[in-house]
């Protein structure tokens, strides 16, 4: 079966991001000044599976091994069933 | 002996590392394609670039390429393992060293000489040198900015594995002189067994006097004359 999955990476709470950071200046130059500006990376792709649990395994081991950084980053993934 | 420079899509200073082993050192060096065979090596050089074009994160993909598995083995049998700019992006993703290396605290481009103060003098890679001696060697990157969390960086402290700080003509370890925003001005670390190097300035740009400093050649010395006594 194939799901369908989302996986959206960013830096760990309180860990300083200076590209969030010039671009969070750079809008508060164009008169859009705002608090907390964050960055992520999102990743979405199909992968085949028996369950929607064993889909979610798999897609963490990628995430574990190479689409994030353990160290610095944390990660939410979301499965659905696709078509 | 003979050292194996490897080669990924986009190293770029391969050749630079490659001619100061051969012909500045004065040792046997390969340059080795990321797809070939890693064997009858006695040390390793990961040098700078960026390959795989930096995509994912700096280092992350040529971390995963599977000549990274030989290196792994040569670490694991003590012998010299270099990671420069780039190489240490490679070798902190690839697990050989601890934390991780984040965009510049000011996102540019950073590229000038900066003074280095040798914090362990013991070394496969720095025993040519004198403790707290201060070095001149540039720098070139944009992800040099080093992060651990609080314990790995007191691991690093007690167990004398901080190689090099940013400093002040003083020797001391300031703000205005930490060119990237480094925890505790950080530039190079070295494994547990002290037999993994990874620094982000460049020794190869400072092996010869006609560049303004000779002072990288010593950690290219010191790495032979470990191989010698191994």
């Amino acid at each position: 079966m194939q799901y369908h999955a989302e996986v959206t990476i960013g830096l760990k709470n309180g860990m300083l991001d200076p590209e969030a950071a010039t671009v969070q200046k750079a809008l508060e130059h164009l008169g859009y000044p705002t608090d907390n500006l964050k960055m992520q990376k999102r990743f979405i792709l199909d992968v085949n599976a028996s369950s929607a649990d064993q889909a979610h395994d798999r897609v963490d081991e990628m995430c574990m091994r190479l689409l994030a950084n353990p160290v610095i980053h944390n990660y939410d993934i979301v499965i659905e069933e696709s078509g | 002996m003979k050292i194996a420079v490897i080669q990924f899509g986009g190293s770029n200073c391969d050749y630079d590392v490659h001619y100061v082993l051969t012909e500045v050192v004065g040792v046997d060096a390969d340059l080795v394609w990321y797809k070939d065979e890693l064997k009858g090596y006695d040390g390793v050089v990961v040098p700078g670039g960026f390959s795989y074009g930096d995509y994912l994160r700096a280092g992350a993909i040529a971390a995963r390429a599977p000549i990274m598995d030989d290196v792994r083995k040569m670490a694991d049998k003590g012998l010299p393992v270099i990671g420069i700019c780039n190489g240490f992006q490679i070798l902190v993703e690839s697990g050989l060293l601890p934390g991780a290396l984040m965009t510049n605290r000011y996102p540019k481009f950073k590229c000038q000489w900066v003074s280095l103060r040798v914090d362990n003098n013991t070394s496969p890679f720095t025993n040519a040198f004198k403790k707290g001696e201060i070095i001149n060697i540039p720098i070139a990157h944009m992800e040099g900015n080093y992060f651990a969390d609080d314990t790995t960086i007191s691991d690093l402290n007690t167990q004398d594995r901080v190689a090099f700080r940013y400093v002040d003509p003083q020797g001391q370890p300031t703000m205005d002189v930490n060119p990237n925003g480094s925890i505790e001005n950080i530039a190079g670390v070295l494994n547990a067994r002290g037999n993994v190097l990874g620094m982000m300035p460049h020794p190869e740009r400072a092996s010869e006097e006609i560049l303004g400093s000779a002072d990288g050649k010593k950690i290219f010395n010191s790495m032979i004359d470990y191989i010698s006594s191994f």
